[in-house]
């Protein structure tokens, strides 16, 4: 063993979608900690699987097709911290179809995350800035040089890098001037021939080359240079920093009581954000330093509640019947939509309310019939595999209960809940309507405890 | 079982995706409707006339009845300034009273607030239908989400009984046990205790139920049923919500809006009817809101996302008739050159059912003061 099996099943946790049994053994027999983080930070090193078949199973250009494709990936790449780094993109620059008039742009702006996930921040700001979805959302094609629109402008800075507090509504003003004419083509109509993307497009005879100032700089700025000054901004490096401890370490407060309330952690997001702006913003660097950060390593009982998606996408995982493409992934956008989280169709610009605001009595109990539910076929691929790992109900119980939790990617639980599942053990084992550990899985699925990442 | 005192109900029904008022309430003597509308028209000789210039769109015969009963209201251009035409910011201003700031208070979630403050009944603000919605939801105030009443809860699929029993046990433990162990799973844990909480009380409403009424076979029809069958049990319910999804026709408007305008009428009609063979139908209002109306012109197969919709108030105490005005149809008046203006602000109309029907100050949860109605006869 070159590593610990419960560090890097919740490594996997956070970091992407959960690990199997056989995943987490070739891990832990083959590769450091660190080995390990660096493969996740650097997914160039790892398998990409093929998906271009996947478009066969999951055809036409609604959200359901798409989401059902995204589910695939999440459940089966070998490059995970991609895949969780477009939806932790999706958290933070929340575009919904609701508002689209360009189909299949908010398709293209999900695999464009994907791209830039892991690239550095600049890049990131900057393609977000030149995508149609983005452009289309906050009515940047709306902004001229003759009628400047803000909304682009103002929650680049206000939700997508600095938070507020840290700049002007001058500033807000000159933002915005300097995205003028950045637009998008039109696509060709939908009818009859379908879904063309559409492209950014700057428009130079609609922007606005004047001087202006920025954050205390003076110029004639466009878009790319105002987001080179606030890549350099301290705000920026703190406050992408504290995203991503609320995304992969511990929940914090809803973002708009940011500039309130202290981060959980003050001293990690000090520590990322030295290292993003020594790095000049570069994603692998910051990613890296925090999975490999002791504080990282020991909040593995921090209240982290999981999104819909990450607790969809691990449960996925685990039951394992879709290890090979086949069609019914689609069909799960309902089951999210009910847990909270319409992959696709956030509801604000806000974002979602994330960590107990996913939950409440009907997001809770759709989770916990979810994931119960799905476990009820000990047929599965996955569960197959489980069971057989896990002994019987006549083994001794505590070591029964702990096999369990970890065949079912490392699941934390508190020692309440550890005696009462060892008591269920007894329940089952006197139990003349069962005989098997399918039930003693469903149950661990229905604890509060696995609400947590 | 009866509810103890007859407290007043209030049950609010979405048209989500922005009904098209004026095919709903027709103008059908007015030619600017019929110039402006060249594919997407009820046709004169198709209405239920009301009066000389309005009419019912004939799929929603069930209502007239209703109308003629002096039961139904019918509040004209329900609106608010510089309306928002897409669904969710749209809808969000509609939940939240909040059309400048992202709001994140549900109006009826507050309301549940200020009547069961102590939070004695988990029922007491019931959402039929898979998914809380925002205008129920406010953070610490627990309301119910039943997507299936038959099937509410947790552990619901294990079909041994004995071992259900135990399992729901142990789930009791288990949450129980969360209460006191840090404020997230303390609140994951009491959210999981209001469920068993909540399927306890349900668990009888399937059994306590029988009534002459057939309902149709469709999702309000459903829903409406669902509603009566919870309202009947006499559990302590005040507010209900649920959505009938559906009406965004920007496209094929005439094939999908007839359907669902009779499924809307049959079903209110029924719900009506069932309630008052239960002797329970004086203290149920009705609300039937949208996000939005449709733009005056249509596109030759659907409308497109305008302003200036309407409501219906519905129920033996509302004094039935029209409130507020029509908009106007001049094409001078048109808001933007192209839609129609709002007449009424729509939170009078919720601070019309906060204060007269559901007893709550208005002022806090609609911010600020409007204008409002008055559609109770007592």
């Amino acid at each position: 063993m070159k590593s610990d099996r419960t560090q890097i099943a919740y490594l996997f946790r956070r970091a992407g979608f959960g690990a199997t049994p056989e995943e987490l053994d070739d891990l832990t027999e083959q590769k450091s900690y660190e080995e390990i983080v660096d493969e996740l930070v650097n997914p160039e090193k790892c398998e990409h699987i093929d998906d271009s078949f996947v478009d066969r199973y999951y055809s036409g250009e609604g959200v359901p097709p798409y989401v059902g494709k995204w589910l695939f990936r999440m459940v089966n790449t070998k490059r995970p911290l991609e895949e969780k780094m477009a939806l932790f993109l999706h958290h933070i620059f929340p575009v919904a179809w609701g508002k689209s008039e360009h189909g299949p742009s908010i398709f293209t702006e999900i695999d464009m995350f994907k791209r830039v996930g892991l690239t550095n921040f600049k890049n990131i700001l900057l393609e977000l800035s030149r995508d149609p979805a983005m452009i289309y959302w906050l009515d940047n094609n709306e902004n001229h040089k003759s009628e400047i629109n803000e909304n682009y402008g103002r929650e680049l800075l206000e939700l997508f890098s600095m938070g507020v507090g840290n700049y002007t509504e001058d500033d807000i003003k000159n933002a915005s001037r300097a995205f003028t004419g950045w637009t998008f083509s039109q696509p060709i109509p939908i009818y009859p021939q379908g879904h063309y993307p559409s492209r950014f497009e700057f428009h130079p005879e609609d922007h606005d080359g004047d001087e202006k100032s920025f954050l205390g700089h003076h110029g004639t700025f466009d878009g790319e240079d105002i987001i080179d000054i606030i890549v350099k901004e301290e705000a920026t490096a703190r406050f992408v920093s504290r995203h991503l401890c609320n995304f992969f370490v511990e929940d914090e407060p809803q973002v708009p009581a940011w500039n309130i309330e202290p981060p959980r952690d003050p001293r990690l997001v000090d520590h990322l954000a030295k290292t993003f702006s020594s790095s000049n913003g570069d994603m692998r660097a910051v990613l890296s330093e925090l999975f490999n950060s002791d504080s990282f390593k020991n909040s593995i009982n921090k209240p982290k509640v999981k999104s819909p998606t990450e607790l969809l996408a691990g449960v996925l995982k685990q039951v394992g019947n879709y290890r090979e493409i086949k069609p019914g992934l689609e069909s799960y956008v309902g089951a999210l939509t009910v847990m909270g989280q319409s992959l696709l169709n956030p509801p604000t610009v806000e974002g979602w309310h994330t960590g107990p605001e996913w939950i409440d009595s009907g997001t809770l109990s759709e989770r916990i019939n979810f994931a119960s539910t799905e476990f009820s076929d000990d047929d599965t691929p996955g569960m197959k595999d489980i069971i057989q790992r896990a002994g019987s109900l006549d083994d001794e119980p505590s070591q029964l209960v702990d096999r369990c939790l970890d065949l079912l990617g490392g699941v934390q639980v508190s020692s309440t809940t550890h005696s009462e599942l060892i008591q269920y053990v007894s329940e089952l084992r006197t139990s003349e309507e069962t005989n098997d550990l399918t039930d003693l899985i469903r149950m661990i699925v229905s604890t509060v405890d696995y609400q947590y990442a | 079982m009866v509810t103890e005192s007859k407290e007043k109900v209030l049950v609010v029904i979405q048209l989500t995706g922005g009904n098209d008022f004026m095919n709903t309430i027709v103008p059908y003597t007015n030619g600017h409707y019929y110039d402006a509308r060249k594919k997407v028209v009820i046709r004169q000789d198709e209405v239920i006339p009301i009066n000389d210039t309005l009419a019912f769109n004939p799929n929603n015969a069930a209502l007239k009845p209703l109308f003629d009963d002096g039961k139904l209201g019918i509040i004209q251009g329900i609106g608010y300034p510089n309306a928002n035409r897409s669904h969710f910011r749209g809808m969000d201003i509609l939940h939240t009273c909040e059309p400048d700031k992202v709001g994140t208070e549900g109006w009826l979630g507050l309301a549940v607030r200020e009547m069961d403050p102590n939070q004695e009944n988990v029922l007491t603000g019931v959402n039929i239908g898979r998914g809380l919605t925002r205008a129920m939801s406010v953070a610490g105030v627990p309301v119910t989400s039943i997507g299936d009443i038959d099937g509410y809860g947790v552990m619901n699929d294990v079909e041994k009984a004995h071992l259900r029993d135990r399992s729901i046990q142990a789930f009791k433990n288990i949450y129980g046990q969360a209460i006191g162990s840090g404020p997230v799973s303390e609140y994951i844990g009491k959210t999981g205790i209001d469920i068993l909480k909540g399927a306890d009380m349900l668990s009888d409403v399937a059994d306590s139920y029988s009534s002459s009424v057939e309902y149709a076979d469709n999702p309000i029809a459903k829903s409406l049923k669902d509603v009566a069958r919870i309202h009947l049990a006499g559990l302590g319910t005040r507010v209900f919500y649920t959505n009938h999804g559906g009406y965004d026709h920007h496209a094929n408007e005439m094939l999908a809006h007839p359907g669902l305008m009779r499924d809307l009428s049959g079903a209110i009609a029924d719900f009506i009817d069932d309630l008052e063979e239960h002797d329970a139908a004086e203290e149920v209002a009705i609300l039937v809101f949208t996000e939005f109306g449709r733009r005056m012109r249509d596109n030759g197969s659907g409308t497109d996302h305008g302003s200036g919709g309407g409501a219906f108030l519905i129920g033996k105490n509302i004094k039935g008739g029209f409130y507020s005005e029509y908009p106007s149809l001049e094409p001078s008046e048109w808001e933007h050159g192209e839609d129609l203006k709002h007449t009424i602000d729509f939170r009078g109309i919720y601070a019309t059912l906060l204060e007269q029907w559901l007893g709550v100050e208005s002022g806090p949860i609609v911010r600020g003061h409007y204008e409002q109605i008055n559609p109770f006869l007592n």
